[in-house]
């Protein structure tokens, strides 16, 4: 509490001298929004081809980035404090929602994720992809950093809870990256590198009993990747195929709407998970690493947002879902070029679908909010 | 760990903070440099790999069969062509409601039980949007009554494939042969590439022996197909090489001559061009109807076809090996005169049998009585038994063994097909090879008079005596004269002769060819019925085969002898004798005498072609 007011008081001072510009009076980041709507062209323009040349696909999706903007747009109005203020209710209704999941969730895809709310079909993951970095570092910015051992066990037991629920329904690849962000707070609040070290470790002699609890068609997958031929028209499939598209494209692409990998429908969920093949079949590697050079700009302008942030809160939670978001496009793409096993995870802001779309510009929102709202200090 | 009321050190969280996000940029940094180290292998490194794999996925060949060659007689009719047959279709993927369409397609075309159990099978190793037939050989009335109601059935397909038919069925059955659905054995013998869009080959016949002609050449197209294997669009395409045409020499109104001629009798009749070898008709009795085995036989049909004590399915025409009996007497005559151990004025008494000294056993004639004195002609005119015993005898088997496959007797003629049999014409070395014993004297007389062991066929019977009757220059019996390429190129066929038979007086061709002609034109010829009211000159020479022999003093009573042991009626002839045209051999198996039997079938062969002699 002690440090808020007097970041408010130093602030202040210099608040008046600023005129400020419209964007700043919109509360948007003009650097990170340029790059973001970049991505939502290029995901339209693959999505154009993926979806077999469907306008419908194009508008409906259209229609839920201006809705996931608009979100946005909205959070980015919300000062942090007031996240601060809320995260232990989000968060306490992240876990309420899990848990009726468990309860009462329809399964879909053979697993129990989602929940029917009558008007739309809800995954409850999806709110702690956020409320979970916001709870652990809200839990770690209350001390002075690094963090000590009580807060730390707190951040563990704040994580645990909701990745256990998630790992449960079973939904692994999800709960590993909500672990992940929760991970990341921890990390960027300055566990010290020695116990970083020793939680690898532990995590590394862990993972053969994770694998004992993994579900039949999870260890396929992870044999798979080892091996796409041991199945190469049932589990392999998905990644010879999307490497073959990857592959074929060469250094220049067969060119937009000419991928024959995803227009002959050899390409499985070309337009959700695996669209990053078919941008790579028609874009070729001038195109990915094109696509690669933005979300590498998106990435470092959240990193440099968090930087700026004021307070640790901000820093932490600003730190955690930029790298939370890098992981999602890291392990989606390794996913498509055959370095991960096929995880259900979406290439955020280019896959088709409203979900994770929405949660990812939520998180954005948060990020202008941190930045947008700093008193500006006098240089 | 700082005290609560302290101020916190924000300077060093600022650091710490710092220091942490710049390792996560390196790490951040790292991470993309694996991505792009992974993409570089792929797109660039394993590039030509890939592009590979993917053209691979999409590009299919798919092989087009060709159309199999039609066959012509000679005059143009039309004996083997390839007929649309018509199935019913359902495509899976445009089926809605799948039971109803069913239901409303049964008040229709009637579907059988079966009909719907192939239907059933067929729709879970199909894909959805390839036809999976319901029905095949719809009547065109079905067919008929079905695109009428066509707007009804959305996903209900006729579809046409092209089925091998033969318009005269039975009547050309044994010279053409039938083609039939490809078994593993001739899977084992084609090349699989040319027949992979094909189901049918020739099973036998000339439908076999010109298997490589008739079937033409696949030609191929390149398609592009999604991942279900659907075609989308046609790449590339080379079209396949139609099979040529054959023209047959045979004349089916000749054929259908033949064939009624021989009416419920098993037996065959074989008409051969003697200037070409041409065959001219090649009827077995009784015949099948081809068109049965082209799309698979049904089994009781079959088995009833195989177990007929007729033998519908045996081709008598060219394996039927049975012994010439008397027909063989003219070329033995004339093989007496070629090594001159007799002349056509030597006659020899006959009292009704022949005896070989120091042997008692009496060798009888058919004519128990006996002829009396008998010369050459009169040897043959009546058919005397005797003077070819003591011919026989001064010829020896060796001589006799030598002259006769100059006729090409006792080995396959070369006709154009497989299926031919070698007959068997016995000599020293056979006997020693085949049966370990010596050759016994008594059997080189019962050789001279086409009995014993002596076995031709039909086809040779007609071969040899159209070498006779062009004093020597005979032809190898074909039945294709003529093969139109696909370009509508005709390549006629040359004859192929055999080596001429030069005799070293060729005066003997004549002395025999006349006592033939007497066999036919004179009062007492074995054949002079059909010689009466012949409008052109005809050589025969009648032959009466035994099927078990006679024991010695025993008397041959035809009626009590059971139908099937009953003789053999044989006729060789040709016409006409002063420029040959036709020669025929006729066979009537259990049909007795040949003069009465099968001479008449003879001559209505040869009247037939006679009248329609082209020009």
């Amino acid at each position: 509490m002690i440090e808020s007011q007097s970041v408010r008081h130093l602030g202040s001072a210099s608040s008046s001298m600023h005129r400020r510009t419209l964007s700043e009076r919109l509360h948007l980041d003009l650097p990170l929004l340029g790059g973001l709507i970049l991505l939502a062209g290029i995901s339209l323009v693959v999505l154009y081809s993926a979806g077999g040349q469907d306008s419908g696909l194009l508008v409906r999706q259209g229609l839920r980035l201006g809705l996931a903007l608009g979100v946005m747009f909205a959070l980015a109005q919300v000062p942090p404090h007031q996240y601060r203020h809320w995260t232990p209710w989000l968060y306490g209704l992240g876990l309420l929602l899990l848990v009726l999941v468990e309860v009462a969730g329809d399964v879909g895809k053979g697993a129990q994720r989602w929940l029917d709310l009558g008007l739309f079909r809800f995954q409850p993951s999806e709110i702690m992809k956020i409320a979970l970095p916001l709870m652990v570092a809200r839990l770690l910015s209350n001390h002075t950093l690094p963090p000590d051992w009580r807060s730390l066990l707190q951040a563990g037991v704040a994580i645990a809870l909701p990745v256990g629920l998630i790992a449960r329904q079973p939904d692994l690849g999800t709960a590993l990256l909500v672990a992940s962000s929760g991970a990341f707070v921890v990390l960027l609040a300055g566990l010290r590198w020695r116990l970083v070290g020793g939680f690898a470790l532990l995590a590394a002699a862990l993972a053969p009993v994770l694998w004992m609890f993994m579900h039949d068609y999870q260890r396929q997958r992870v044999l798979t990747l080892l091996d796409p031929e041991r199945d190469p028209l049932g589990t392999g499939y998905h990644i010879i195929q999307s490497k073959i598209a990857v592959g074929s494209g060469g250094l220049y692409g067969k060119g937009w709407l000419n991928g024959t990998q995803s227009h002959l429908d050899f390409l499985p969920e070309r337009s959700t998970d695996f669209i990053f093949a078919v941008y790579g079949e028609e874009f070729g590697m001038l195109g990915a690493l094109l696509l690669l050079a933005v979300f590498l700009y998106v990435v470092y302008r959240g990193l440099w947002i968090a930087l700026q942030a004021q307070d640790s809160f901000g820093r932490l939670v600003g730190g955690s879902l930029i790298l939370t978001f890098f992981v999602y496009l890291f392990v989606n793409m390794g996913m498509v070029i055959g370095l991960l096993p096929v995880v259900g995870v979406p290439l955020p802001l280019i896959s088709y679908g409203g979900t994770s779309l929405v949660t990812l510009m939520a998180g954005f929102g948060i990020l202008m909010s941190i930045h947008t709202h700093r008193k500006l200090l006098a240089s | 760990m700082a005290p609560k009321s302290a101020l916190r050190d924000h300077i060093r969280e600022n650091r710490l903070f710092l220091n942490r996000t710049v390792a996560a940029g390196i790490v951040v940094a790292l991470l993309t440099a694996v991505l792009m180290v992974r993409l570089f292998y792929l797109q660039v490194v394993e590039h030509d790999t890939y592009t590979t794999l993917s053209h691979n996925n999409r590009v299919n060949i798919e092989p087009i069969g060709p159309t199999r060659g039609l066959i012509y007689d000679r005059n143009g009719v039309l004996l083997a062509e390839n007929r649309p047959t018509f199935s019913l279709e359902i495509v899976p993927e445009r089926m809605e409601d799948l039971e109803g369409t069913l239901e409303r397609l049964a008040e229709l075309i009637p579907i059988e039980a079966s009909d719907r159990a192939r239907f059933e099978r067929g729709l879970h190793q199909k894909r959805r949007f390839e036809g999976v037939p319901l029905r095949v050989r719809l009547s065109e009335e079905e067919v008929a009554r079905f695109a009428a109601n066509r707007h009804r059935f959305p996903g209900v397909e006729i579809e046409a494939r092209l089925t091998r038919h033969y318009p005269l069925g039975a009547l050309t059955a044994h010279a053409l042969g039938f083609v039939g659905r490809i078994n593993e054995r001739e899977l084992q013998r084609i090349d699989p590439s040319n027949y992979a869009a094909t189901q049918h080959i020739g099973k036998v016949g000339v439908e076999k022996h010109y298997e490589a002609l008739l079937h033409g050449t696949v030609g191929y197209q390149q398609v592009e197909t999604n991942a279900r294997g659907r075609v989308l669009r046609v790449l590339e395409r080379t079209p396949p090489v139609p099979g040529s045409n054959l023209y047959l020499s045979l004349d089916s109104g000749l054929q259908q001559v033949a064939t009624e001629a021989l009416g419920e009798n098993r037996g065959a009749i074989v008409a051969l061009d003697v200037r070409t070898g041409g065959v001219l008709a090649l009827v077995s009795t009784p015949a099948y109807d081809t068109n049965l085995f082209v799309n698979g036989i049904d089994p009781e049909t079959y088995k009833a076809l195989q177990e007929s004590p007729d033998q519908p399915l045996f081709n008598r025409s060219v394996r039927g090996q049975y012994p010439p009996g008397s027909t063989i007497k003219p070329f033995i005559a004339l093989s007496g005169l070629e090594y001159g151990v007799t002349t056509p004025e030597y006659a020899v008494f006959d009292p009704g049998w022949y005896q070989l000294k120091g042997d008692s056993h009496k060798y009888r004639d058919w004519k128990r009585w006996g002829h009396g004195l008998t010369d050459m002609r009169k040897a043959i005119v009546e058919s005397c038994d005797t003077y070819f015993y003591d011919l026989g005898f001064k010829l020896g088997i060796d001589r006799m063994h030598e002259f006769l496959s100059g006729f090409s007797l006792g080995q396959e003629t070369g006709i154009d097909m497989d299926e031919e049999l070698p007959g068997l014409l016995p000599s020293r070395t056979w006997k020693r090879g085949a049966r370990g014993q010596p050759w016994y004297p008594g059997e080189t007389l019962i050789t001279a008079i086409g009995q014993g062991f002596m076995l031709t066929t039909p086809l040779q019977l007609a071969n040899a005596t159209a070498t006779l009757a062009s004093r020597g220059h005979g032809m190898t019996p074909r039945l294709v004269h003529a093969i139109q390429d696909p370009d509508g190129e005709t390549d006629l066929q040359p004859p192929r002769p055999h080596p001429p038979l030069a005799l070293r007086n060729p005066a003997n061709w004549e002395t025999v060819i006349a006592a033939m002609e007497a066999v036919v034109h004179s009062d007492r010829g074995t054949a002079r019925r059909i010689g009466d009211d012949a409008a052109y000159t005809i050589a025969g020479k009648t032959g009466t085969a035994q099927v078990f022999g006679i024991k010695q003093d025993e008397r041959y009573v035809e009626e009590e002898v059971a139908l099937r042991l009953r003789d053999h009626a044989l006729f060789v002839g040709f016409a006409p004798v002063e420029d040959p045209r036709i020669a025929v051999a006729v066979v009537v198996e259990n049909g007795g005498h040949g003069g009465s039997i099968a001479a008449p079938l003879a001559r209505a062969v040869m009247d037939y072609y006679m009248e329609n002699l082209p020009q």
